[in-house]
């Protein structure tokens, strides 16, 4: 049986992270499973934690009037769910629904920030992967803005 | 056959792909062709307009299959063409994809938007071939779910022992799949980086961050194909038009190797 | 077959239309030598020389005996080779659809009078390009070559230091050396020429008579105005692409195209399929084409060379470079013509030697 240790280790998001700064996480941290079509969260809801996606995917979405539920983007496994919980107002700026089975690991926001502060290092090696996912996410972004596939003028 | 004269072939069948593109299968009127490898094109000519390169998207039973994306006065014209009507054809021209791959590699396709048409040969080579790789995944992005090409086909595929992952730019309220750029299918492979051959087709932005992508995974660069294009006017390597650096691609590509073509797409201008 | 010496050069221009062949030569025009089909060696340009520099070309009075004391002109043997217009079929509405007709190339015996050396090797270049099209090698294989060896190189020449040099060395079916005195050192290269000159009243060459022309080509050689830098020029051209020079030449260029067309290797063309006016009959035509023209490559609808540093980079590259990747040789013969006929004068030895002088492409910023 896993505990939520060997799980955080595993993880990819978490790869090369000392044992150490692991332990410390687990402690904020507990397995988060959601059946296909549960609504993780809401735009504008309060960010209180981030996921670690372990399975399944998550689309991210946000209510566009006269649209609907418009999905930006899909989540897959292997990386993390959220970025709102680090900065104030701390409020979710798109919505997340779980578009089958997922299991995660959801980490408490208001306990890592206090980690954070407490040891620059292990704030420092969080900042860099999420810095990291937030790139690729900006870089794909910036490439559907192309429009590549629209037909020329 | 080195000729700037058009064979004649006539339109057997019409097929609407999308909003904008439509399948052609052809039959020749006089002697045919060689047989177009998968990769290679075609001079297509709309009768007094004009001729443009077209891939071959596959054969049908009495010839080749083009997909034609309706985009100037050549591709419009050829993109209305009724069953019974006469178009000219040159070719086969060009250096197609290096099929068959290696016994027992691992094979993915990388398609964007119309640059399945041109692998679609590829997925159809693998079906037949199928014993011959260990995984196989075609990996399509579009930009909307109306825009990916042969989504009829896509059951076959998988039923064929393919894996077929496809995705979105922008999703359409009823559209359930994936969204975002096809790199991000990627997370799904469960291929062996070294023994995988790849396939990419697409807009030149798109295939440089696929290839890049792939690269990244370690796939070696000489194992990953790119099919590029330029213009075209004679299709044999004479007018000068379809130049890429060293390369005349309609001589030297459109199949050309990530490890050779890569340098050169980042050169501005070139 | 000896080298003999003609005395009477019309001779020559008999035995060649006994020969059945339309003789094109150069022969004054306007303020200029062209090339263009001629009667007999009175229309050959006597008693003019050329005076060449970056964009100057000049006529000046000559040695009345001598008719190649001139240099390289406007055209070049790519006219007749690779003419600027040619229809290459045609198709004309039917019942079922339409029919297609090949344009049949019209049959021209002719013999190519006066071919400079280093337009000798540019034939040669251009048959490896395009030597494999149908039409292409019917009509070279048709035409007879006199070539004329230079005893004096032009303001504009580099042939040595492009691999060449003022002597034939190779293609020619008749070559002759221009002495002094106006009479004619002559040779064949193979057994076509060799037959030609046979029926030309001549005086075997005396051992003098071969020593001395060959030594006015000799030092001709010594006297080139330009040269190439000595480097390999497709590394250069491939390890300099983001050089600031290349800036710097698009200010001053028009991206007026003369260079292409004046050049006697470029081979670019445009192919128009057009219909007449009752939309019956369509014709498929092939013309020059420039590199300098802004929608010659494009992609997605767009042009892939927008600026005139992309434009000009590509073509001095192709030229002294990439032409190596695709044909095996270098595309210049060193005639000079670009340089003469640059309306800003550009010189591509200037160029190239900036070039040279510059760092190469580091790693991108």
């Amino acid at each position: 049986m896993m505990t939520t240790y060997d799980i955080l280790v595993a993880h990819p998001f978490l790869a090369g992270l000392p044992p150490g700064h692991v332990e410390r996480l687990s402690r904020w941290a507990r397995p988060a499973p959601f059946r296909a079509g549960t609504r993780i969260f809401e735009e504008n809801g309060r960010a209180k934690r981030f996921w670690l996606i372990r399975e399944g995917c998550v689309h991210l979405d946000i209510r566009v009037p006269g649209r609907g539920d418009a999905v930006i983007e899909t989540i897959g496994p292997g990386t993390v769910l959220g970025w709102s919980w680090m900065f104030p107002p701390y409020r979710w700026h798109f919505g997340a629904v779980a578009v089958d089975q997922v299991l995660s690991i959801a980490v408490d926001g208001a306990g890592v920030r206090a980690l954070c502060d407490a040891d620059p290092d292990l704030g420092y090696e969080l900042t860099k992967r999420f810095m990291a996912v937030v790139v690729e996410r900006m870089q794909a972004t910036r490439i559907r803005l192309l429009d590549l596939y629209k037909a020329p003028a | 056959m080195s000729t700037m004269t058009a064979a004649r072939y006539r339109v057997s069948d019409r097929r609407r792909e999308t909003g904008d593109t439509v399948t052609l299968a052809i039959e020749p009127v006089d002697e045919p062709l060689p047989v177009f490898r998968p990769g290679q094109f075609a001079m297509l000519y709309a009768f007094g307009v004009g001729e443009v390169p077209i891939s071959v998207s596959g054969y049908g039973e009495d010839g080749p299959l083009h997909t034609i994306r309706a985009v100037g006065a050549t591709s419009g014209a050829l993109c209305r063409a009724e069953p019974g009507a006469m178009l000219g054809v040159r070719g086969p021209f060009g250096r197609g994809w290096e099929l068959p791959g290696p016994a027992g590699a691992d094979l993915v396709v990388v398609a964007g938007g119309l640059g399945l048409a041109p692998l679609r040969p590829v997925v159809r080579h693998a079906m037949a071939d199928r014993d011959r790789y260990r995984r196989v995944a075609v990996l399509i992005g579009a930009r909307t779910p109306d825009d990916l090409l042969y989504p009829g086909e896509y059951q076959d595929w998988r039923a064929a022992g393919l894996d077929v992952y496809t995705t979105v730019d922008r999703a359409t309220a009823e559209w359930g799949g994936h969204v975002g750029v096809v790199t991000e299918l990627y997370g799904r492979l469960e291929h062996r980086p070294a023994d995988t051959v790849a396939c990419v087709c697409g807009p030149e932005i798109m295939m440089r961050f696929a290839a890049r992508g792939l690269v990244g995974l370690g796939v070696p660069a000489g194992q990953v194909w790119l099919s590029l294009e330029r213009n075209m006017h004679c299709g044999l390597g004479h007018c000068g038009h379809c130049q890429l650096g060293p390369l005349l691609l309609c001589r030297d590509g459109p199949v050309v190797g990530y490890d050779e073509a890569g340098p050169l797409l980042t050169v501005k201008e070139l | 077959m000896a080298p003999v010496v003609l005395s009477r050069l019309n001779d020559l221009f008999t035995a060649l239309r006994q020969d059945g062949r339309t003789i094109i030569g150069p022969t004054v025009r306007g303020h200029a030598i062209v090339l263009t089909e001629i009667g007999g060696a009175a229309d050959l340009p006597y008693g003019r020389r050329t005076e060449v520099e970056a964009g100057i070309y000049r006529l000046r009075p000559g040695d009345e005996r001598l008719a190649f004391t001139h240099t390289s002109g406007p055209q070049s043997w790519k006219q007749v080779l690779h003419p600027p217009r040619q229809q290459l079929c045609s198709a004309d509405r039917s019942a079922d659809g339409f029919t297609v007709t090949d344009e049949p190339e019209p049959s021209r015996r002719l013999a190519l009078f006066g071919v400079r050396p280093c337009d000798l090797r540019a034939i040669a270049v251009l048959g490896h390009v395009l030597g494999d099209g149908e039409r292409y090698a019917a009509r070279r294989a048709e035409m007879l070559i006199v070539a004329v060896n230079c005893t004096e190189p032009g303001g504009a020449c580099f042939c040595v230091s492009a691999g060449g040099g003022p002597g034939a060395d190779t293609g020619y079916d008749i070559v002759l050396t221009e002495r002094p005195d106006g009479t004619y050192l002559a040779d064949s290269g193979t057994a076509g020429g060799e037959a030609v000159l046979a029926r030309v009243p001549a005086t075997p060459a005396s051992a003098d008579d071969i020593g001395s022309a060959q030594r006015a080509v000799e030092s001709a050689a010594t006297r080139m105005g330009r040269t190439l830098p000595e480097a390999d020029l497709r590394t250069l051209l491939a390890g300099h692409r983001a050089d600031p020079q290349w800036d710097d030449v698009a200010s001053r260029c028009l991206t007026c195209g003369n260079c292409t067309m004046v050049c006697p290797t470029c081979f670019c063309t445009s192919v128009t399929d057009t219909t007449d006016l009752t939309g019956e009959h369509a014709e498929r035509w092939e013309s020059w084409e420039s590199c300098f023209d802004l929608e010659f490559t494009s992609l997605h609808g767009g042009p892939v060379r927008e600026s005139n540093a992309g434009r000009y980079r590509h073509w001095l590259t192709h030229k002294f470079g990439t032409w190596h990747d695709q044909f095996g040789e270098s595309g210049c013969v060193g005639c000079g013509r670009c340089i003469a006929w640059c309306p800003v004068g550009i010189d591509v030895t200037a160029e190239l030697h900036a070039l040279n002088a510059h760092p190469p492409d580091g790693d991108l910023p």
